[in-house]
């Protein structure tokens, strides 16, 4: 039958019925027409946003991070580019081969892989900080939802022989320790973008505005001279093998301007491979550990004795019979000298001597002497970490303690603290500050501690400690005039003295234009030699002979045979 | 009249395949500059890597080793 006739059309309906039909429809259309006339007229800025979001990105321009170069121009630490893998779990619906494939190349367990795609995260990182090779053969395999990220790696070439002085970075390239810390803002470049518009395959098209410019960060050139900081590591590592010692740092300072050439502690770590590192080995000793430095303050004594004009260096002091008797206390040297001048008292290293010398001085002097040599107060490095040690306030200090300061004990400082005290006799008298960074201009801020008189008295006395008659022959180097003092420190233990030692010796040469100023501590040597003048002297030996060699340090001694054997044992009281 | 608009309608043919051919050509060339440019970053870091190999290849404790075990050098 026939559309036009069925029975149905015979039906009459309400003419109301259609008509509500058409009205509603009729407004279904309204509605969306002016649904589209408010999107495209009034509130236009959404689809707009919406079809730039097709073609136009913002693209992360990476900075990249300074590095630090010795004074020489040597690289100790630079980043360079690596790959990190990250995935999408979602996207990342790997074949059980596949992931094999993935985890072999990264070295990773195939189970660790798998879980960390099982997260229910949109951004998983895989393995952070590949090197490039392994990167690209990461990305040859092809596989979906694996993607790749720039990253930057931090790389020291000297390995462990400066470590404690740079420090070291985190993943997020950011420093943690050491110079990469305390000049961060410096290193760390700032990151730009810029807005472009990609065309369909993903190409960059047209630049539309530069947003930022990256800022790549500054190289930082620290003074530290990589020859001279080799040699001291060398000879260290050699000294605390031999001596089985626990510890050990050395300090190398230039006299004329104040920089830092060497810095090297023991135990030390390899920053490149920071897997398993002990607290130990972080350390920097010498910048943040203090000790009782003992008989190396004895020069300070002295000096300030002479500058009071109470002494002459060939004053005569008596120090028989080798003892001395404060309150209940008893100051001993280890051999009994009778009468001593003031130099000689130096070049034994008699404590007595020492402790009756400073009994001449008011305790209010001396404490304004250890101050204004640095003692008590941090070097100002912008370190972290760096030790102020510890000098009491001169009001408290009873007959006894003032004692026993003369001859370094009841004072805590730390290792760079006493070199650079010993500044103020390789210059006239005067301090500078240190330095960490090569310096361009002369430092300012110079203290005058002492007369140019007396540095040069006690530099005469000094070089007198290290000829045979004194207690560091071993100190001797061949061609160069060499001044310096010995320290032979117990250590305390739970407030007793144990038999536990800390050897010392701070010395600088040439003594007739100073230039260098060397500082070796050695800590518990155990391996039956314990005395400064047979640990830690014949450390200072090569270290100061190659330091002045490498910067090419005129000789002013004759080249003539060095007597450091078969000479009588002289030995400082402890 | 009707010439006249032929012609005017020809030429705005050819003004627009101008404008077409002129941003092809500028996003061809725009796009061999940012291939250069990342030619030139990733020159940038070899460079890097290079100069950090060599300071590893020159390190003291490297050459010590060297020259005492294999080359039999000691000091004068």
């Amino acid at each position: 039958m026939k559309f036009a006739h069925s029975p149905l059309l015979s039906q009459l309906v309400p003419a109301w019925r259609g008509r509500f039909v058409l009205l509603l429809l009729l407004m279904g259309f309204v509605g969306l027409m002016a649904r589209s006339v408010y999107l495209q007229a009034v509130n236009h800025d959404f689809l707009q946003q919406k079809g730039e979001l097709r073609y136009s990105r913002v693209i992360d321009l990476s900075a990249t991070r300074g590095r630090i170069v010795d004074r020489n121009g040597d690289v100790l630490a630079m980043s360079t580019e690596v790959k990190s893998v990250w995935a999408i779990p979602d996207d990342a619906r790997l074949s059980p081969a596949q992931g094999r494939a993935l985890a072999q190349l990264l070295e990773m367990d195939v189970r660790d892989l798998n879980q960390r795609l099982a997260l229910d995260k949109d951004f998983v990182f895989i393995k952070r900080q590949i090197p490039p090779d392994v990167a690209q053969r990461v990305a040859a395999l092809n596989l979906p939802g694996i993607h790749q990220q720039r990253e930057y790696r931090r790389y020291y070439p000297s390995g462990d022989v400066a470590s404690h002085v740079l420090g070291f970075t985190g993943v997020e390239d950011a420093g943690q320790e050491g110079v990469e810390l305390a000049f961060e803002s410096a290193l760390a470049g700032k990151a730009g973008s810029r807005r472009v518009i990609k065309d369909r395959l993903g190409r960059v098209v047209e630049d539309v505005e530069s947003i930022k410019q990256p800022q790549d960060g500054r190289d930082v050139v620290v003074s530290l001279d990589s020859r001279v900081q080799f040699l001291a590591f060398a000879a260290l590592k050699q000294a605390v093998a031999d001596h089985r010692a626990k510890a050990g740092g050395i300090v190398v300072l230039d006299a004329k301007s104040g920089e830092i050439l060497a810095l090297v502690n023991l135990p030390s770590y390899n920053p490149n491979n920071r897997v398993k590192l002990s607290g130990a080995q972080l350390r920097n000793r010498a910048l943040t550990d203090t000790f009782e430095p003992g008989s190396t303050l004895k020069p300070f004594t002295a000096a300030l004795a002479l500058e009071q004009g109470k002494f002459r260096p060939d004053t005569l002091i008596q120090t028989a019979p080798g003892r001395l008797t404060i309150g209940r206390a008893t100051i001993s040297d280890a051999h009994a000298h009778g009468a001593l001048t003031l130099a000689q008292v130096i070049q034994k290293s008699s404590n007595v001597g020492a402790a009756k010398v400073a009994a001449t001085l008011a305790p209010r002097d001396m404490w304004q002497m250890f101050d204004a040599v640095g003692f008590g107060t941090a070097p100002g490095l912008g370190f972290p970490g760096e030790a102020g040690g510890r000098l009491r306030p001169y009001r408290t200090w009873r007959p006894i303690e003032q004692a026993t300061m003369a001859y370094g004990h009841g004072i805590s400082v730390s290792l760079m603290q006493l070199a650079h005290a010993y500044t103020a006799f390789a210059r006239d008298g005067d301090l500078i500050p240190l330095s960490l960074t090569r310096r361009e201009v002369p430092a300012l801020g110079g203290r005058q501690v002492f007369s140019p008189r007396t540095a040069r008295e006690v530099r005469a006395m000094l070089e007198m400690a290290v000829q045979p008659g004194g207690t560091a022959p071993k100190a001797q180097i061949a061609g160069y005039r060499v001044a310096g003092k010995t320290g032979t420190a117990h250590k305390l233990e739970g407030g007793l003295y144990a038999q536990k030692y800390v050897a010392s010796f701070v010395g600088f040469a040439p003594v007739s234009d100073p230039r260098l100023v060397v500082a070796v501590m050695i800590d518990e040597p155990s391996a039956g030699k314990y005395y400064g003048g047979e640990v830690a002297a014949p450390v200072f030996a090569p270290v100061m002979a190659g330091a002045l060699r490498a910067l090419g340090v005129q000789p002013d001694a004759p080249l003539k045979p060095l007597q450091m054997a078969n000479l009588p044992e002289v030995r400082e009281g402890l | 009249m009707a010439r006249l608009n032929a012609i005017l309608i020809l030429l705005t043919l050819a003004c627009a395949i101008g404008v077409v051919a002129a941003q092809h050509q500028a996003r061809k060339l725009y796009n061999e500059l940012e291939r250069e440019q990342e030619r030139m970053r990733q020159l940038e870091l070899e460079w890097g890597q290079l100069q950090l190999e060599a300071s590893t290849w020159a390190a003291h404790a490297r050459v010590e080793k060297v020259a005492r075990g294999q080359l039999r050098m000691v000091p004068p």
